[in-house]
C-alpha cells in the first residue's frame, strides 16, 4: 500500500480474541468476495510495538478496520507513524460486519 | 513477509495464511491464487489451511518452526488526554515507561509489560492509557465518558486506593514484618499479611496474580520509585523548559 494509495487496512488481531469471530471473519469474508485490493495484516498491535514502517504506508482517504478509533489512533503514533487526516477507522468491536462492510463497498455491492 | 492473494482468493485461505503470521496483500485479478516471490499456488474454494501450510513451508524451507510468538500486550498513551504527569511512570515497577528527549512520557519497552495486566491504566488520572486488547473501556479505547474521568480522579490518589502511599505501606508492612520477627518468630502469620496485602492490590488495580508473585523485594522497589522520581522531576523540568 503506497502513501500515495488511499487502500484498505484489515487487522486480523491474531493474538486476542476481543473481536467477536463472526465480526473478523464476515468482514474477512466480504472483503475477500469483493473485487477490492486490499492489506490484511495479523496483528496491529504487534506492528505498532515493532515500529514497523509499513503502517507509515497507509494514505490520507485510507480505512483501517480494527477496532476502537482511539486505539488504533494511538497504536500509530506508538510506532511513530501518526495516521494522516482523512483516515477512516472501522471498528470491529462496536460494529457488525454489515454496517462495516457497507462504509467499505461500494454501494449495491455490500449485500 | 507478505503474500499476495490475487483473484477470489477464499476468506479462508487469508486467514489461515494471517494465523501463520504472514501479511496478506490481496489484488484484484482473474485467476485465484496465492504468490510469494513469483512462486504461485491455486487457491480454489475449500482451500484455507492446506495452502497456507503448503506457502509456510515454502517460505521456511528448513527453518524450525517458531516459538509461540510475545502477545502485544502493552500501553498505549492517548496523548489528546496525557498531561505528563508521569504517575504511570511512577507506578510500573517494569520499566515500561520512559521520557523522550524532550520531556515527553513514553512507552519504551513493551516487552517488559506483564500480559493482561491493565494497572497503570487504572491509577492514571486522565484514563490515557489504553490497552487496546483489554476487554473492557475505556481501558480498551473506547470513548471516555464523564463518569470514567470523575472515577478516575477518585482513585488517583493510591495512597486513598490502598490507604497510605503504596511504597510506604510497603515498608511500613516490611518493619512491621521485622518487628513482628523479633517478637512472634511467626513466619506464617507475615506470609498471610503480605499475601493479603497484595491480593488487595490485586483486586484493586486488576493486577494478575502471576504479576503480584513477580513483583520485586520492597528494597528494589523502593530504589526503582525513587529513580523514577527522579525522571519525572527531570522530565518536567525538561518539559517546562521547552
Amino acid at each position: 500500500m503506497a502513501r500515495q494509495n488511499p487502500g484498505i487496512l484489515y487487522c486480523y488481531c491474531k493474538f486476542a480474541r476481543i473481536i467477536p469471530n463472526e465480526v473478523k471473519t464476515g468482514v474477512l469474508e466480504r472483503l475477500a468476495g469483493s473485487d477490492l485490493d486490499f492489506d490484511a495484516v495479523p496483528d496491529l498491535c504487534e506492528m505498532s510495538a515493532r515500529k514497523d514502517p509499513r503502517l507509515a504506508e497507509v494514505a490520507p482517504g485510507s480505512k483501517v478496520i480494527a477496532c476502537y478509533p482511539r486505539a488504533v489512533q494511538g497504536l500509530f503514533h506508538s510506532a511513530g507513524h501518526p495516521l494522516p487526516a482523512g483516515v477512516e477507522i472501522l471498528n470491529m468491536r462496536a460494529g457488525t460486519a454489515d454496517e462495516i462492510v457497507q462504509s467499505i463497498l461500494p454501494a449495491g455491492a455490500a449485500a | 513477509m507478505t503474500v499476495t492473494a490475487q483473484g477470489s482468493v477464499p476468506a479462508g485461505v487469508i486467514a489461515a495464511l494471517l494465523e501463520k503470521g504472514y501479511r496478506v496483500a490481496r489484488e484484484a485479478a482473474a485467476e485465484p491464487s496465492v504468490r510469494v516471490n513469483g512462486k504461485a499456488w491455486p487457491a480454489p474454494p475449500g482451500a484455507g489451511a492446506a495452502v497456507a501450510a503448503e506457502v509456510d513451508a515454502y517460505v521456511r524451507g528448513d527453518a524450525p518452526v517458531p516459538a509461540a510468538a510475545w502477545k502485544p500486550w502493552f500501553p498505549v498513551i492517548d496523548y489528546k488526554r496525557c498531561t505528563n504527569c508521569m504517575q504511570c511512570l511512577s507506578f510500573c515497577l517494569f520499566d515500561v515507561y520512559g521520557v523522550s528527549g524532550t520531556g515527553q512520557i513514553e512507552v519504551r519497552n513493551q516487552t517488559n509489560c506483564k500480559t493482561d495486566c491493565p494497572a497503570c491504566s487504572r491509577v492514571c488520572p486522565e484514563v490515557a492509557i489504553m490497552f487496546p486488547k483489554y476487554r473492557h473501556g475505556p481501558i480498551n479505547g473506547d470513548a471516555v465518558s464523564a463518569d470514567d474521568v470523575r472515577r478516575e480522579a477518585m482513585k488517583v490518589d493510591i495512597s486513598a486506593l490502598l490507604g497510605g502511599d503504596i511504597y510506604s505501606l510497603l515498608r511500613d508492612r516490611s518493619e512491621k514484618a521485622k518487628s513482628r520477627f523479633s517478637k512472634e518468630r511467626d513466619d506464617e502469620r507475615a506470609l498471610k499479611e503480605r499475601q493479603n496485602c497484595l491480593v488487595t492490590m490485586g483486586k484493586a488495580l486488576g493486577v494478575p496474580a502471576e504479576v503480584l508473585a513477580s513483583l520485586p523485594s520492597v528494597e528494589e522497589i523502593q530504589a526503582k520509585a525513587e529513580a523514577a522520581r527522579q525522571r519525572a522531576e527531570e522530565a518536567r523540568k525538561l518539559a517546562g523548559q521547552s
